[in-house]
């Protein structure tokens, strides 16, 4: 098992360095420099401008320089905000969009499975019709248009909750929260659904039950640990998705967090912002995504013992 | 029913799926009016006039104008053209290199099928999304781009069904016969093992088209995708919402509109999946 997790930490190693390479000559082959966006700027003062952000030198040089940098996690400068780096502006924004993102998997999870297991249980009676009936609606309300939505009902008409912003006001957390994780319970529910069937008409499930365990005994014990092992899975590639689901909904409530800092370097053509955190991004749901393969491989026993 | 085909036994089985076929209605329908959209739309989508200004639905504009005096059902009408292309172009796209790459390694096996499935596992686990919008960004928001990009993206889990099909179909009698006979590779993939996919693959492909759309409308909404006069959905959703609190049925309508095509296609690609796989319509 820990070979296991050795070897593919190894196996991460180069292909985050492919992703750093591929990225850089990618934005080096990009047309116009970063200088030239609104204002012209005078010859002499481009020239200063490339000399002091090393663009002078050969595409080679400034590969290997931004190498060596990124190994002692130096992303460089902003071009858009000068004075601050990459790193520190990483820095600033990820709290904020980790703290999304984990209300958000809290919800999607307490939500979906909650209601998944449920469904399974009362099979084919209202309780599994409705909440699978809400969860079609959640895969099919794309984050972009859920966002606003509750904002048009519960921030403009109803008053309820701030429209905006992230821990300025009480209660602005909310409606963020529940717009990012309200497409990942649904698609929990589905899962834990599925998987929850699947086990229940297994011949344990129903020795357990012979055994005299009281249901609860059998669903919580036996039942779920295998029955979940679907939603573990998803939650690694949920991790990708969450992070684009932070674009969004940090650009609709406004939120000053990593999400948003891409979509405004996308923008302003901040070419190292957008390398320095395409390259973050990419380590990030490299690593989520071993962590829910290792813990998939933990809950299932057979893939232990084969491995 | 003794004689009949998969496909017929298949056909007969999605007639009796009430929620497949009313998806299936509704996609037939949107796509004839995306195709007619010149001829049907009350308006053209750019035509102004900005003496009307934002104004409700009425008898004149059914769903309203927007900002401009443009007439929304005309522009939702002409956003179905792209929507819809982007759909089943990028999802083409996606087929193309998926299934011949599923096949390829799925028929070849041995160190070539492990070098090509490694390949996928190591994409896989990387954030797609991020590099579409570099690639947006860094060489402009093109169509054409934006398809491939999409398309380039949405390939990965094709191959993985379709390789896993062809090792199941690949020990079978009419496959060691046709290799006993001397068919080459390509005649071997187009005659004898595509047809016997084409199942999983037509799944699968109605499946893909909600997800690209939904990635278009998403790229669309962060600015990074159909730029104007053009629309599609996800643009006008992103007018919607920018305007949502004084007119907010520039939101709705679009929205609507966007929500009803992928339930739609979602029901129509798992009413298919369950006609042609019916062990598995069980949960």
């Amino acid at each position: 098992m820990i070979a296991i997790f050795f070897k593919r930490i190894l196996l991460a190693i180069p292909v985050l360095f492919a992703v750093a390479s591929i990225t850089f000559f990618l934005v080096k082959a990009a047309p116009g420099g970063p200088f030239d966006a609104d204002r012209a700027v005078s010859p002499q003062v481009l020239k200063n401008l490339n000399e002091a952000y090393n663009l002078d030198a050969s595409n080679w040089e400034q590969y290997v320089d931004y190498m060596s940098g990124l190994i002692q996690g130096d992303l460089g400068p902003s071009f858009r905000f000068p004075g601050r780096s990459v790193t520190e502006m990483i820095a600033t924004g990820l709290p904020i969009t980790f703290e999304l993102a984990f209300y958000a998997i809290l919800i999607a999870l307490l939500l979906g499975v909650l209601s998944g297991v449920t469904a399974a249980l009362k099979r084919n009676t209202f309780l599994d019709f409705i909440p699978m009936a809400i969860a079609m609606i959640g895969i099919c309300v794309p984050t972009f248009l859920m966002g606003p939505l509750l904002v048009l009902i519960f921030g403009i008409n109803l008053e309820v909750l701030p429209v905006s912003g992230w821990g300025q006001l009480p209660g602005d957390k909310i409606l963020p929260s529940i717009t990012l994780g309200f497409a990942y319970a649904a698609y929990i529910a589905r899962l834990s659904r599925g998987g929850m069937l699947e086990v229940l008409n297994q011949d344990f499930i129903r020795t357990a039950r012979a055994k005299g365990l009281t249901e609860r005994m059998v669903v919580i014990k036996h039942a779920m640990q295998g029955g979940l092992i679907p939603v573990v899975s998803f939650l690694g590639p949920a991790i990708a998705g969450l992070l684009a689901g932070s674009f969004v909904v940090e650009t609709i409530f406004q939120i000053p967090g990593l999400g948003r800092f891409y979509v405004e370097a996308a923008f302003n053509r901040d070419y190292t912002m957008i390398l320095g955190t395409t390259i973050f991004f990419s380590a990030m749901i490299v690593f989520f995504n071993l962590l829910s393969d290792l813990a998939s491989l933990m809950l299932n026993p057979r893939s232990r013992d084969s491995s | 029913m003794n004689n009949n085909s998969l496909w017929s036994d298949a056909l007969y089985r999605l007639t009796r799926n009430r929620a497949a076929m009313i998806g299936g209605l509704i996609l037939v329908a949107l796509i004839i009016c995306a195709i007619l959209a010149p001829w049907i739309a009350p308006y053209s989508y750019s035509y102004q006039d900005l003496n009307l200004g934002a104004s409700p639905p009425s008898s004149d504009h059914l769903l309203g104008t927007d900002i401009l005096g443009r007439d929304l059902l005309s522009r939702i009408l002409y956003g179905a053209r792209i929507s819809l292309l982007v759909g089943f172009v990028a999802t083409g796209v996606a087929l193309v290199i998926g299934v011949s790459w599923g096949i390829i390694a799925g028929y070849m096996g041995g160190r070539i099928d492990s070098v090509m499935m490694r390949i996928v596992d190591v994409l896989y686990g990387l954030p797609f999304i991020i590099f579409i919008i570099l690639l947006m960004v860094i060489f402009g928001r093109n169509l054409w781009l934006l398809f491939g990009a999409i398309g380039a993206v949405e390939w990965l889990t094709m191959a993985r069904i379709v390789r896993g099909q062809v090792i199941g179909l690949k020990n079978q009698e009419f496959v060691l016969a046709a290799q006993a006979m001397g068919v080459n590779n390509l005649a071997m993939f187009r005659r004898h093992l595509l047809p016997n996919i084409l199942g999983p693959i037509a799944v699968y492909a109605t499946l893909t088209i909600p997800q690209v759309m939904l990635l278009e409308g998403f790229l669309s909404f962060l600015g990074l995708g159909i730029q104007p006069p053009m629309s599609s959905w996800g643009t006008l959703i992103k007018d919607g919402v920018e305007s949502m609190e004084e007119y907010s049925w520039l939101l709705i309508y679009p929205g609507i509109t966007f929500t009803i095509t992928l339930f739609a296609l979602n029901f129509f690609g798992d009413g298919l999946r369950d006609a042609l796989d019916p062990k598995t319509s069980d949960n």
